[in-house]
Order: structure tokens, then C-alpha cells, then sequence
């Protein structure tokens, strides 16, 4: 048995095959499923309606959806120049630090200036906290992607030291948190959902767009193919790199900003809460295409809050539902080498006699 | 059956992807014989020769060697079965002598016997001619000599049948007529030896008989003595062409672009350029010749403004253009194009479409924050129309295209761009006679409308009729600057080799 490259996958083999890998992996899972004691369908429809069951499930569903799919877009922009930046964690932590510096201080001012400020305060620290590694990266060649991950706990370190120190709510009686912020530092609903999904579909077409359309993109994607020849065709790789990634960063510290304002309405250590991993999974599996981040973030939203409902529901430990979705990323990830080569048996020659 | 032949392959397949690199192939290499393996590039030579190697496993069809049929499963087995590879890029370490090579990855007993060993090399030297000292370290080696360290290990593992993968691709003519010396000797040692090679009148001059591919088919098995280059190539191209390369006469007008004294070390400070000095003027060719890795690639690097100078000046239109960057460079009324040897790492992005490639320099001069794709896709249509590429469409990536159409791609954007100087390194390699030729002409027309042409080649047939001069060089040092009317293949080798010639250094 060997493997041969493809030539000739087209868009309907490549979707007839990844949708054959789901289905593969909801019968493994029911295997497994089935050998603890449960009903496999009736499970996976528990999900679903853990996931859509009510108004309120709904909005819960969409809260986990914005910042997967904001992230993931941050993460994409990056990945599409080959940096491998694994620290949207980090950049997230950081963008809601610098933005409830703002909600914590300036809570006098009223929503329309003190809501744009967090923003760009969000926007600014992600956008920093990139910036370091990707300077050492263009700077010194050092490897982005230990450089990137460090840069996540050592983020989480600083809220740790603040929420403990000089940033603990004196009102809280002795009790480690950060104060929950004023009315003004709060993200404003629209149907039910804070702003956030308003924010990350502007996102979506403004990053379509950027990339597509403008100067930027079209370099940023040249230096991804081949920094050889973004010098040879003059271009400035390393100013392209580093505002490219500053943009990536920026674009995980509107998530920090988000999550503190919109869902979290303080600063904790749990504001990132493993989105910025999640996300590198979601934006690499939609092809680093904006379009399709979409309907995957809410794919793995669906399976994280069905997770945690049949969790409940079930008896399940966590880690069950945990396998659930590895068993799902394992097949979509696999799959992804049924797109790329085919398998064929070899030909047995003839035996002759000489 | 006949117990002279060693090596017999019959009805071999092997394809990759969708290409039939190998469609029922047959070939026979008899003992004590030179045979030639002729084809274009992508012909199968190597796919062939890989699977004797043991690199690859063929589809279909069987394999003999010594009348036994065999399964060749790896490269290990390839080199028990008596079968050794000298491939075009050699693999020694360079810090251990030659002895050291040779022995290196050979398995059997635990003790290294020195005196044994030793005595078996120098019994081997002598045997077949070679000019290898065996305690000479391998950096302190020439190429010639390096290759014959190749042969040797080869050769001490036990081999009766030797592969040679384009071996004189990085020889100076000297060192060629050394290792056709060197091969003959083996033959008549009673080795069988296959020779890969696309170059014609090494075919003629070395081999006994030469079996022509033609896009993974046999051609034909032809007795060398029975066969000229002019049928060679029309079998090898399939179709009848016209080998002769036009130089047009244009008067040489003013000068363009010169060097002075430039200076250039690499990331190991090993100097790569050495006081370096030329002009190019307006309406000529002016070749660069050398063997490979003389310091072709620093020099166009340099000049395009992507290689770092220690001292020395470059004047272009009384301006230094040292120390500018690419994009001053070719902002300069982008008077100053560079198609490189690495086309689709460097010269263009290969998963993107033609226009996107077009837009690489392009896009620097478009006004404000977008980027305008519709009046290079204009543009685009208009070359493959001219330089009749053949492709889908200007929307496909160009990575699928055939070699040539890739270059026409590369050159087409480059020229379109109206420049006075145009650098091209090994624009030529990769292509069939026929491509070649489509892209001299276009050098000829750029050459007719007065642009400077700097043109890095590797085949000294081809610089001596295409350019109207011809800047030697030798370890990154410029040995001699000839007129390549007045010259021979001889002289320049000579220069190639590093020997200066009187009265032709002044030739500027």
C-alpha cells in the first residue's frame, strides 16, 4: 500500500469526505457512549437541546459562539503569514486588562466615551503583548511559537498579582476579586446577547475585505507563501510582519475586552478561559477563511455548552464529553489526508521465470 | 542468456499522481559498457535510475541485475546488490579525510583495521586511475577531487555498476576530460556504468551506447558510433528543431550599469564576491560563466539590492545603488529587473494566480489603500497572448503550469516593465530545446531595443553563441572578460578553472 498526492479533489469530493469523517466520529463516540451505559441518540439529541433548547440556552450558545469566532479571525490573520502565534490566550488576557484599567478608573465618564476607550484600550494591549515575540521573531529569528505560548502565562501571572494586590476590591472583605465594574463599563444587549456578535460580524466582512482587497492582505499573504520573494518584489517583510501581528493581537484583546464588559462584568483569571486554544482548532480548520470561521465556531460552541448540558443531564464526567469532541477533531483533522492523498495497493508484478 | 549484462529492466511503470513518470520502460547496461541516459528534464532519467537506487519502487515491470530478478526494497540493498549512486550533490563530510568517507556507515566487523584498509584504497586508486588522497581532508578538496572520493567509497563498497547522476554539471572542461579518463578506465575494469546526462556531446565523446527518454518512454537504445547529435535531439525532443542560436548585431551603446571593486562575504565570512569589476552597456548580452556556486547568485543578488556589499560601488545611471533597498531599486522608473535562478521561490508565488504575480512589484506603484487588480489582468491577457503561455486561464495558480510557461511568466512580468538593465540567472535551466529557444529570442528582442542583459548561464555552448561577451569567474573572483567570437570552450574553461589568461582580462 502506498500514497499518491491528488491532483483532482474538487470542492464536492473534499465536502463529501469531511462530512463522511463527522459521521465516522458520532459512531465511534455512540460505541462509546453505548459502552458506559447510555443511549447513544438519545444523547446527542440531549445535546442539541442543550445547545438550542431555550431562549436562554440559545444566548448562552451565541456568548460561547463571538469570542471563538473573533479570536479565531485574530489567530487566522497570523497563521496566514505562517506565525505560528499560540498565544491569543494571552493577547486576550491582556486586551481585558488594559480595558478594565479604563472600567475600574474612569467609571465617572459616560457609556458612549468610556465603551469606545476599553476598546481601543483592549485593541492596543492584545495588539502589544503580540508585538514582543513577533519583534524577537523578526529581530533575532527566535521561535514564535514557545516565544508566543510563554507569553500566556506569564499574562495570566500579572491579573493573579493585580487581583491579590492593588487591584483588589477593598469592598470585598479581605476576599481576593476585582471589583465588578459600574453600569457604564457594560456592554450594551441587542436581542438578548451583548453587542459582542454585532462586533464580530463587522469583523468578518472588514477582514474579508482587508484581506482581499487592500494592499496589506495581499502582502501579508505574499510573505506567507514566500519571504524570499516579499523582499525580492520590495516589500518591507519585516514592518509587514509586525503590523500584521500587532492587528492579529489587537484583534484577541477586543475578546479580553468583550468578555470582561459583555459576559464577565469584572476582570478575573478565568476571563480567557481556553478560547484562545480553542480558536487556533476553529481557525485552522475553517482554512483560515473568515467566512467559514463562522459556522465552525458555532460548531464547537454547540459542543461545548451540549457538553457541559449532558454532563449534567447524564451523569456524564466531563471528560466524556471531553472525548466526544476529540473524537470529532481527531476525524475532521484526519480527514484532512484523505483531501491531500489517496491510498492505492500495489500492483503485484508477475512472477516470470528468468 | 547472455551473462554480461548487468542490469536489465523490463516494461517499468511508475507514476506519480496523474504524471506517468515511467511508461514501460526497457534498458540493458552490458559489462565494461558506458551507456548514456538522454532525455529532457522530466523525461524519467532519474525516476528510472531511483529505482535501481532503491529509492523507489516501481509500479510495474521487474528488474534484473546479474540475470537474477530482484526486488530492490532500499537504498541499502541497492548498494549490496553492487549498485552505486553518485549523485549530482555530493555527500561527504567535509571535516573527516577521504579515508574517513569512505569507511563511514560500512558495517561487518567491529575493529577498524587501518593498515588493511588502507592498503585495499590504495589498491583501488591505482586500479581505476583516481586522484584521491586518502588522508586529505575534504574541504581541502576541489570539486574533481571531491567526486573522485564519491567514486572511491562507491567503489570499495564493491560495486560493479556505477550511476552517475549529471556528473560533470559543476566541472570545469578540464576535469571533465579527468573523469571520462576515470570512467573509461572502470568499463574496461569490467564495471558497467550509466551515465545521466542531457548534454549532447558528452554522449558522443564518452558512451558506448545511449538509450533517449522521451516523456517517460523509450525512445530507442542506439549504438553511439552509429548516431549523431542531430538525431539524438530530434529523437529526445520528439520533433525536428533547429539548434543554432541567433546573436543579432546591435551597435553597443553607452554603459549602463558597472561594477567596482564590490565585495561580499556570506553568513560563515567565507568571501563570495572579490574586488569585483565590470560594465554592462546598453544592446548587449553579457554572460557570466563559471562552475556552479562561483558567486552567479551573490553577484545578481547584489545588484538587484537583496545581497549585502562589504565595500565597492555599483553605479547605475551615475547614482550608487549600493546599500539602496529592492524596492529603491526598483522604484528607480523601474529601470532594473531580476529574474532569478529560484522561479518559484523567489521570482514568483507559486499558489497564487498570474495577476496577483504581476502585482508583486506592480502593486507598490497603485495609489491609495486597495489594490486594483483589473488593469493587471489586462495586462496579464496581453502576455500569454504575446508569449503564447499556455495556461488555463490568468486566474490559475502558476504552480501548475509546465516549466516553461512558469518562466514566460516570470520573464513576461520582468520585460513588460520596460527595463534598461534585465539580470536573468539560469533562465533557461529546466526547459526543453524548444522553450530555450522561445526565451533566447525574447533575450534578442530586449537586446535589439537596447537593455543591458546580465545572463548567468551554466552551458558554455549556449553563452558562446547567445552573449556578445562573457565575464569569467572563478571562487567569486572574475578571472577573464572575453569576446565570445574570439574565444574557445578550452579558454574559458581554463578562466573557469581559475588560470588567467593573458590579454583577455582586458577584453572590458
Amino acid at each position: 500500500m502506498r500514497m499518491i498526492k491528488r491532483t483532482d479533489m474538487t470542492k464536492r469530493k473534499a465536502i463529501k469526505i469531511r462530512t463522511v469523517a463527522i459521521i465516522a466520529a458520532i459512531l465511534v463516540t455512540s460505541v462509546f457512549i453505548g459502552s458506559i451505559g447510555h443511549n447513544p441518540f438519545k444523547v446527542y439529541i440531549s445535546m442539541i437541546e442543550g445547545a438550542f433548547g431555550s431562549g436562554y440556552r440559545i444566548r448562552d450558545t451565541l456568548t460561547i459562539t463571538i469570542p471563538l469566532i473573533v479570536t479565531s479571525i485574530g489567530i487566522m490573520i497570523a497563521f496566514k503569514m505562517k506565525f505560528w502565534n499560540i498565544g491569543a490566550e494571552g493577547q486576550i488576557i491582556v486586551g481585558a486588562l488594559f480595558a478594565s484599567y479604563f472600567a475600574l478608573n474612569f467609571s465617572y465618564l459616560p457609556k458612549v466615551v468610556l465603551l469606545p476607550l476599553m476598546f481601543i484600550a483592549g485593541f492596543i494591549g492584545g495588539g502589544l503583548w503580540a508585538l514582543i515575540p513577533t519583534f524577537f521573531k523578526v529581530q533575532f529569528g527566535t521561535n514564535e511559537t514557545i516565544f508566543t505560548l510563554m507569553m500566556n502565562y506569564v499574562a495570566l501571572k500579572w491579573v493573579t498579582y493585580l487581583q491579590y494586590g492593588p487591584w483588589k476590591d477593598p469592598a470585598s472583605m479581605g476576599f481576593p476579586k476585582i471589583a465588578n465594574f459600574e453600569d457604564s463599563a457594560l456592554l450594551p444587549k441587542l436581542f438578548g446577547i451583548h453587542i459582542g456578535w454585532v462586533i464580530a460580524v463587522i469583523l468578518i466582512i472588514i477582514i474579508t475585505f482587508m484581506m482581499n482587497k487592500t494592499k496589506q492582505g495581499y502582502e501579508i499573504s505574499v510573505v506567507g507563501e514566500s519571504v524570499d520573494t516579499a523582499n525580492y518584489a520590495g516589500m518591507n517583510v519585516k514592518k509587514i510582519i509586525l503590523s500584521a501581528l500587532f492587528v492579529s493581537g489587537g484583534i484577541a484583546g477586543l475578546v479580553g475586552m468583550m468578555q470582561v464588559s459583555g459576559v464577565n462584568q469584572t476582570l478575573t483569571t478565568q476571563v480567557a478561559a481556553g478560547y484562545g486554544y480553542i480558536a487556533i482548532i476553529t481557525a485552522w480548520l475553517s482554512g483560515l477563511k473568515p467566512a467559514i470561521i463562522l459556522p465552525v465556531s458555532l460548531l464547537f460552541a454547540v459542543m461545548i455548552k451540549g457538553g457541559s448540558f449532558i454532563e449534567t443531564a447524564y451523569q456524564i464526567p466531563q471528560a466524556a464529553s471531553d472525548i466526544l469532541q476529540s473524537v470529532i477533531l481527531f476525524f475532521v483533522i484526519g480527514s484532512e489526508f484523505f483531501i491531500q492523498y489517496k491510498l492505492i495497493m500495489n500492483k503485484r508484478s508477475k512472477k516470470e521465470v528468468a | 542468456m547472455n551473462n554480461q549484462v548487468f542490469v536489465r529492466m523490463e516494461d517499468i511503470c511508475k507514476t506519480f499522481g496523474t504524471v506517468k513518470a515511467n511508461d514501460h520502460i526497457n534498458f540493458e547496461v552490458n559489462k565494461g559498457e558506458i551507456h548514456a541516459l538522454l532525455g529532457e528534464n522530466g523525461a524519467g532519467k532519474s525516476t528510472l535510475m531511483n529505482m535501481l537506487s532503491g529509492i523507489y519502487k516501481p509500479d510495474s515491470g521487474s528488474i534484473y541485475i546479474h540475470n537474477q530478478e530482484t526486488k530492490i526494497g532500499s537504498p541499502k540493498e541497492s548498494i549490496e546488490k553492487g549498485i552505486g549512486m553518485i549523485h549530482q550533490h555530493y555527500k561527504l563530510v567535509e571535516v573527516q579525510t577521504a579515508k574517513d568517507n569512505v569507511i563511514l556507515g560500512q558495517t561487518g566487523s567491529i575493529f577498524l583495521r587501518p593498515k588493511k584498509l588502507s592498503e585495499k584504497l590504495t589498491k583501488i586508486v591505482a586500479q581505476f586511475g583516481l586522484s584521491v588522497e586518502p588522508d586529505k581532508k575534504i574541504y581541502d578538496m576541489s570539486i574533481g577531487e571531491k567526486q573522485s572520493v564519491e567514486i572511491l567509497k562507491v567503489l570499495y563498497r564493491g560495486a560493479d555498476i556505477l550511476i552517475m547522476d549529471e556528473p560533470t554539471a559543476v566541472l570545469t572542461p578540464q576535469e571533465t576530460k579527468k573523469l571520462f579518463k576515470i570512467m573509461r578506465n572502470m568499463a574496461s575494469e569490467g564495471c558497467a556504468i550509466i551515465i545521466i546526462t542531457h548534454k549532447l556531446h558528452e554522449v558522443m565523446e564518452i558512451s558506448d551506447r545511449v538509450t533517449v527518454l522521451h516523456k517517460g518512454a523509450t525512445v530507442g537504445t542506439l549504438s553511439t558510433k552509429d548516431t549523431s547529435p542531430r538525431e539524438l535531439t530530434d529523437l529526445m525532443v520528439g520533433k525536428s528543431v533547429n539548434l543554432s542560436i541567433n546573436r543579432p548585431e546591435v551597435e553597443r551603446g553607452e554603459v549602463l550599469l558597472s561594477l567596482h571593486h564590490l565585495n561580499a562575504i556570506d553568513n560563515n565570512n567565507v568571501k563570495v564576491l572579490k574586488d569585483m569589476s565590470f560594465k554592462l552597456y546598453k544592446g548587449e548580452i553579457l554572460g557570466v560563466a563559471g562552475v556552479a556556486g562561483s558567486g552567479q547568485k551573490e553577484l545578481c543578488e547584489t545588484i538587484a539590492g537583496l545581497y549585502p556589499v562589504t565595500s565597492g560601488d555599483i553605479i547605475y545611471s551615475g547614482e550608487n545603488i549600493v546599500g539602496k533597498s529592492p524596492r529603491e531599486i526598483i522604484k528607480k522608473g523601474i529601470a532594473m529587473s531580476f529574474v532569478p535562478e529560484d522561479r518559484l521561490g523567489m521570482g514568483l508565488v507559486a499558489s497564487m494566480d498570474m495577476i496577483d504575480n504581476y502585482l508583486l512589484k506592480e502593486h507598490h506603484n497603485q495609489k491609495g489603500f486597495m489594490i486594483k487588480r483589473g488593469p493587471i489582468e489586462k495586462v496579464c491577457e496581453r502576455m500569454v497572448e504575446q508569449l503564447e503561455i499556455k495556461t488555463p486561464s490568468v486566474h490559475h495558480p502558476v504552480k501548475q503550469l509546465s516549466g516553461g510557461n512558469i518562466q514566460k511568466v516570470l520573464i513576461g512580468r520582468e520585460i513588460d516593465s520596460n527595463p534598461q538593465v534585465l539580470v536573468t540567472a539560469y533562465v533557461v535551466r529546466g526547459l526543453d530545446i524548444g522553450a530555450s529557444h522561445t526565451i533566447y529570442d525574447l533575450l534578442n528582442e530586449e537586446k535589439k531595443k537596447g537593455v543591458g542583459i546580465l545572463f548567468i548561464g551554466e552551458d558554455l555552448d549556449v553563452l558562446l553563441e547567445l552573449c556578445d561577451r562573457i565575464v569569467v569567474l572563478c571562487q567569486g573572483e572574475i578571472t577573464g572578460v572575453v569576446r565570445a567570437k574570439d574565444t574557445t570552450k578550452e579558454e574559458v574553461g581554463y578562466m573557469m578553472a581559475g588560470e588567467r589568461i593573458e590579454g583577455q582580462v582586458v577584453a572590458l
